[in-house]
């Protein structure tokens, strides 16, 4: 399976902060389970807009759906802040009480998977 | 009935010119506001009825009961954690910290996970800042460092810095330059005259090349920083130093990515240093409507603005051991109050494994994935739509939020107020 490495930044996007009270609505998983990748990135997947993506970081995996956004330079990855973003975030704060959400390193694969269902993400209750 | 000059309570612009139409108890129309202000203003699905987990499942009860049982929680925990706080009024925050006293509990709010290294990097080298007025009337350089606001504060441009035409700015647009510094070409970017694309994590670097070169240091910096060629740094310095009133303003590109209150530092010290030039501000971008509001109101009543903790019968802050996360993190709380914030959605997941174990009760207007952990949910009126009370801007300035309609719930003060009368009552206070 064709693999990239790179790094992800999540982050606010419009769509998730129309859906951010409204979290438990299948339009909320449409705009925040979402990866958007550079079309450089993408020929090196060999995947198109659409397709599901595996990120994997030391802290976690998460599924989520991919598409093109060529304003990210290449080796870049942006989630919009939420669940699926921060199921692999690094939780430690380095003393500050804010963990670091941007420039954290992930693999990222082509899956079969199905997109992780939000109540998945909270799911070791 | 047409309303006017409303409030919006959504993000830290708190834009005051919204028109909202209600019609028998309902918001039927909002004009003005960004997509996100109309969103939140026309309404969502409302947690209907205050619940209580029994057998695994969230049965409905009454607030007299979920009420007994949140002040139940509290009083038997020995480090009960309060959480939340940036999305209701200074009212509800007040009443928070005094229930957060009354139980020698840590509360914290949602500045621990967005500019709380702002926050301690203020703390170090102030903050040389002004209002968004004197930005509108003044400003003829601004500077986005960071920050995507036109996804996030969707009007911030075209209300307060780019677009107005102000007493000293007539020209609008056209008279002022805009710069973008992010690591990838934001929405916001692209209506910039400059774009400044910087390599992850090389903030830090990229400021201390502006300070070296404004300090007149220039052949100490390399050809290129962080991305960006050194002649591009010398122009910006240039462009700085010529404008008549700089304003920098920096997002979660500064606080969340590496060296968090040292990028922070940093930028605020090149403010500092450009004064000696001409007149700069510095203004943190703040994400809530009301995050500001509970840093003031947490300052005044405790003397800190995030992760004070009443264990010790007095105020005690100290960030990294009383911030949400990292208490979370050492599965140090034995019960969490929640308040109009939903930590279980943005805090990383495996923070959000200590918040399954305990006790939690969650005070909020929609369901949402904290819902789905609560131990008791009480349902709370939604603060600046049915509920009238203070927030503050995000530079600052304190403004009324407006009730619209009428509420079906007890505000977030009124549920706290209970919560604090029973808690008394059950310590015979």
């Amino acid at each position: 399976m064709k693999k990239i490495d790179v790094k992800l930044t999540s982050g606010r996007s419009i769509e998730q902060g129309i859906h951010i009270d409204n979290k438990m609505s299948s339009g909320y998983c449409d705009v925040a389970a979402v990866c958007e990748l550079n079309e450089v990135d993408m020929s090196k997947l060999g995947i198109r807009d659409g397709a599901n993506v595996m990120i994997k970081s030391k802290f976690g995996q998460v599924v989520v759906r991919v598409r093109t956004n060529n304003r990210n330079p290449p080796g870049i990855a942006f989630v919009p802040m939420g669940p699926w973003a921060n199921a692999i975030m690094d939780p430690s704060t380095g003393g500050c009480g804010t963990p670091q959400f941007k420039g954290i390193e992930v693999e990222i694969t082509l899956t079969f998977d199905s997109i992780s269902p939000i109540k998945e993400l909270v799911g070791f209750r | 009935m047409i309303i006017t000059d409303v409030l919006c309570p959504f993000c830290g612009d708190l834009c005051d010119d919204i028109i909202v139409e209600v019609e028998g108890n309902k918001i039927i129309e909002v004009k003005e506001a960004c997509e996100t202000g109309v969103s939140k203003m026309m309404g969502h699905e409302r947690i209907a009825s205050p619940m209580i987990r029994e057998d695994g499942k969230l049965r409905k009860t009454t607030y007299e009961e979920a009420i007994d049982k949140t002040a139940e929680i509290l009083t038997n925990s020995l480090r009960p954690l309060m959480y939340g706080w940036g999305s209701t009024t200074c009212e509800a925050d007040e009443k928070g910290i005094e229930l957060a006293e009354e139980l020698g509990a840590i509360i914290d709010n949602t500045t621990s996970v967005c500019h709380a290294p702002s926050i301690l990097a203020l703390q170090n080298v102030g903050l040389p800042s002004c209002t968004l007025g004197q930005i509108k009337n003044r400003a003829d350089l601004i500077i986005y460092w960071g920050s995507n606001q036109a996804e996030a504060h969707p009007r911030h441009m075209s209300k307060y810095t780019s677009f107005p035409k102000g007493f000293f700015t007539q020209e609008g647009r056209k008279g002022k330059h805009v710069m973008v510094f992010d690591v990838r070409k934001t929405t916001t970017a692209e209506v910039a005259d400059d774009f400044v694309q910087i390599l992850p994590g090389e903030d830090y670097r990229v400021l201390s090349a502006l300070r070296a070169i404004l300090a007149g240091a220039v052949d100490v910096v390399p050809s290129s920083v962080g991305g960006v060629p050194k002649e591009k740094l010398v122009e910006i310095v240039n462009r700085m130093k010529n404008s008549k009133f700089g304003v920098l303003f920096f997002g979660m590109g500064l606080t969340q990515s590496k060296g968090k209150p040292y990028n922070v530092a940093n930028a605020i010290s090149l403010v500092r240093d450009l004064n000696a030039h001409t007149k700069f501000a510095v203004m943190p971008m703040r994400g809530h409507y009301n995050v500001t509001g509970i840093t003031q109101v947490c300052t005044w009543l405790t003397g800190f603005a995030f992760a004070v903790d009443f264990a010790r019968g007095r105020p005690w802050y100290n960030p990294g051991e009383t911030s949400t996360v990292d208490v979370l993190n050492r599965g140090e709380c034995d019960s969490a109050l929640i308040v109009a914030s939903d930590p279980a959605a943005h805090f990383p997941r495996k923070s959000v494994e200590h918040l399954a174990k305990i006790p939690l009760i969650q005070i909020d207007p929609y369901p949402n994935l904290t819902t789905e952990l609560a131990d008791v949910v009480l349902p709370a009126a939604i603060a600046g739509i049915e509920v009238e009370g203070t927030a503050y801007r995000m530079d600052g300035v304190p403004l009324r939020l407006r009730k619209l309609i009428e509420p079906t719930h007890l505000s977030d003060e009124e549920i706290l107020s209970r919560i604090l009368g029973k808690v008394r009552e059950i310590r015979g206070d």
